[in-house]
């Protein structure tokens, strides 16, 4: 274990009822890092990106075996409070979900729920912040009250991003948050997370390689339910040391 | 392998196949057609038939009757306060107005022309204007039920012959009394506001019990209830308990209310907890479809951001399931106005003359004062039972109303 590790994970392994979806995958997330998930569609990044924030325990016949650390504190021991952990690890997901609520409130529901502002100023600070980290605000500071789910599919996956940044977690997990969106906002979106590298530990599924390659420092390549090849992102892209993981990423497979 | 031809879209097969998809579309466009003028049909019968023979029982006819009120003697004082009705009835008041028809209407009929409750118009003219006392005066008094009814159009020839006699000295107007009196044996004072009272407080007991469990347990059943083999039992008893006959939720009523709580008979509380029970499920199941409706992304939102599984509950997929929820209650509510079965077996058929204050007091409902007024010989009760269902259509539209402006209301626009 290094001292930057933030998440550490030893020997996870998830079903769904019956069937394994991850085995034994260990890995490391550093705090001051952007990790970087890669691998064939069905391979259980997904899976695995949940494991990390609970968020498999809402799903029925989901099991979750292994070790997983934030800070070296066992996220699933009897101990840990879920609706914390959750704070503290953020989730945005591969389909933009706004609340059918206005865009203030969508930022603001976080910050209220935990009761982070201290005042309506205070809230409405911790809005515009997000909103401008999220590089949404110029966009939006004129219709706060609009609806959320009356933005462009981009926009919305960047209010959805200022509203897990709102709540200040100290991980962001990105499950392919550029999916749907076109070449420009995805531009947006990779330079939102090298803006937001270090401030928050960051873990991103991607399907596109160039991505990976551009936003992460550390790449997991996953395959089958295994994790394949870990390590330095500019070493995995030009000197994979496994021949699954070269023939991925230079497109030859899946 | 052969290779596949390539299709050809012109093909006479092809053409034939086309023209039968548009006959099909055609086939249900008119069957569709055909079914919404069928009820719209049978819903324009109901309204025009319950109209035409029940728009005559809002209207009362009266007729002038002069008055010499010299001979009733009372002091002015007794006429103020609430003592005024036994004073004036003490005083001979209802004598006095007998006399003065026998002797206007001699050969009409004489007081016989009367309503039963003519002199309490009297009594009332006199409490706003002891003036009356004194002199000699006419009074339009309501007229007994034959005498109205020959006077639209039905009535015995002998009535008939009274309604000539009496010629312009009939006039009509608005029946106050059926709005705000009860039940009454005589028809022209037979009022629908006592089984219209007793039916809203029946309805709120309903609303207060059966809306917040119901809507509780579809809550819980979708959100926490883990899906075994306990919640499938639950679910199945909910879904026959919404199809159970409502006769068998009356007995039931009788069993637990009154048999085992020794609850007041004939009370509003009873039969709004009788109905509860029977709306309960309604709620349930439209509560749980409403709950199932919102996208699980938006739990997952919520979750994700550190909400408590009350809070995901609470703040986001209640009120997205609200309209939902609403729209099943007012039609649960809605079914459970217009029952009569168990309120009879819990017996809200009493004849009650007074309207309900209290959730104890006696009381009857729209649909039982209907069912009772139309089983009544007398003819002036068929015109008050298509009023009254009349006034019971009226209160489910504008339920019904109020369903879809509140679905309108919180509807979420996505
Ligand atoms: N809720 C579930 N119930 C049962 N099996 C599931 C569930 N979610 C995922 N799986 C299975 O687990 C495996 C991993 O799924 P996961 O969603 O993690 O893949 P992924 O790597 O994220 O794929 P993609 O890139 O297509 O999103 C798949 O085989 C999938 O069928
Ligand atoms: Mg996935």
């Amino acid at each position: 274990m290094t001292d930057h590790a933030k998440i550490t994970a030893e020997g996870v392994n998830v079903f769904y009822g019956a069937k394994q979806a991850i085995r034994n995958v260990s890995l490391h997330v550093r705090q001051d890092e952007v990790t970087a998930f890669i691998g064939p569609s069905g391979c259980g990044k997904s899976t695995f990106l949940r494991t990390l924030n609970r968020m498999n325990d809402t799903i029925a016949g989901a099991r979750v075996e292994g070790d997983v650390r934030l800070d070296g504190e066992d996220i699933y021991a009897r101990a840990m409070d879920v609706v914390q952990l959750r704070a503290r690890v953020g989730m945005v997901f591969q389909k933009p979900n706004p609340f059918p609520k206005s865009i203030f409130e969508n930022v603001a529901y976080g910050p209220r729920i935990h009761g982070l502002a201290r005042s309506k100023a205070e809230l409405a600070q911790i809005v515009e912040r997000s909103l401008q980290r999220a590089g949404l605000w110029n966009e939006v500071k004129d219709r706060l009250s609009e609806s959320g789910t009356a933005l462009s599919g981009g926009q919305q996956q960047r209010l959805c991003i200022a509203r897990a940044i709102a709540v200040d977690p100290e991980v962001i997990l990105m499950d392919e948050p550029c999916s749907a969106l076109d070449p420009i906002a995805t531009a947006r979106i990779e330079e939102l997370i090298s803006d937001l590298r270090g401030r928050y530990a960051i873990v991103i599924v991607t399907h596109n390689m160039q991505q990976a390659a551009r936003v992460s420092q550390k790449t997991a390549f996953f395959h089958l339910g295994e994790l394949v090849e870990y390590g330095d992102t500019s070493a995995m892209f030009t000197n994979p040391r496994e021949e699954r993981t070269k023939d991925y990423i230079t497109g030859r497979y899946g | 392998m052969t290779e596949r031809q390539p299709t050809d879209w012109r093909a006479p097969a092809m053409q034939r196949r086309l023209r039968r998809r548009y006959a099909a579309e055609r086939r249900f466009r008119l069957l569709g057609l055909a079914a919404i003028l069928a009820s719209a049909a049978f819903l324009a019968f109901l309204l025009v038939s319950m109209v035409a023979r029940g728009a005559g029982g809002f209207v009362e006819t009266r007729v002038a009757l002069p008055l010499d009120l010299s001979d009733v003697r009372i002091e002015g004082a007794r006429l103020m306060g609430p003592g005024a009705d036994l004073a004036l009835a003490g005083a001979g008041l209802e004598n006095a107005v007998d006399r003065a028809a026998d002797a206007a209407f001699a050969p009409a009929g004489g007081a016989a022309i009367l309503s039963d409750g003519a002199w309490l118009v009297v009594r009332d003219a006199v409490k706003r204007d002891p003036g009356l006392l004194g002199r000699r005066t006419v009074l339009d008094v309501p007229v007994a039920t034959e005498i109205d009814i020959a006077r639209k159009g039905r009535g015995t020839p002998e009535a008939e012959a009274s309604v000539r006699r009496l010629g312009d000295r009939l006039s009509s107007g608005l029946n106050t009394d059926f709005f705000a009196g009860a039940d009454a044996t005589d028809p022209t004072r037979a009022g629908i506001w006592g089984a219209l009272k007793g039916s809203l407080l029946t309805m709120a007991v309903t609303m207060a019990l059966a809306f917040p469990i119901g809507v509780l347990a579809a809550l819980y059943l979708e959100e926490y209830a883990p899906r075994n083999r306990v919640t499938d039992v639950i679910e199945v008893s909910i879904n026959n308990l919404a199809a159970v006959p409502s006769i068998i939720f009356g007995l039931l009523g009788l069993a637990v209310f009154l048999g085992t709580f020794h609850l007041p008979r004939s009370a509003a509380l009873v039969g709004g907890l009788t109905l509860a029970l029977m709306t309960m499920p309604v709620i349930v199941i439209a509560g749980r479809n409403a709950i199932k409706a919102v996208p699980p992304s938006i739990r997952d939102a919520a979750r994700a951001l550190g909400a408590s599984r009350v809070q995901v509950v609470f703040h986001h997929v209640l009120p997205l399931a609200l309209p939902g929820i609403l729209t099943g209650t007012i039609i649960g509510m809605a079914r459970a106005l217009g029952e009569t079965a168990p309120l009879l077996m819990i017996g809200m058929r009493a004849f009650i003359a007074a309207p309900p204050d209290r959730l104890t007091d006696p009381a009857t409902a729209l649909p039982v004062q209907i069912f009772l007024w139309s089983d009544e010989v007398s003819q002036g009760f068929v015109e008050k039972t298509s009023a009254a269902i009349i006034v019971l259509l009226v209160v489910l539209l504008a339920m019904n109303g109020l369903a879809i402006y509140l679905r309108n209301r919180f509807e979420t626009r996505w």
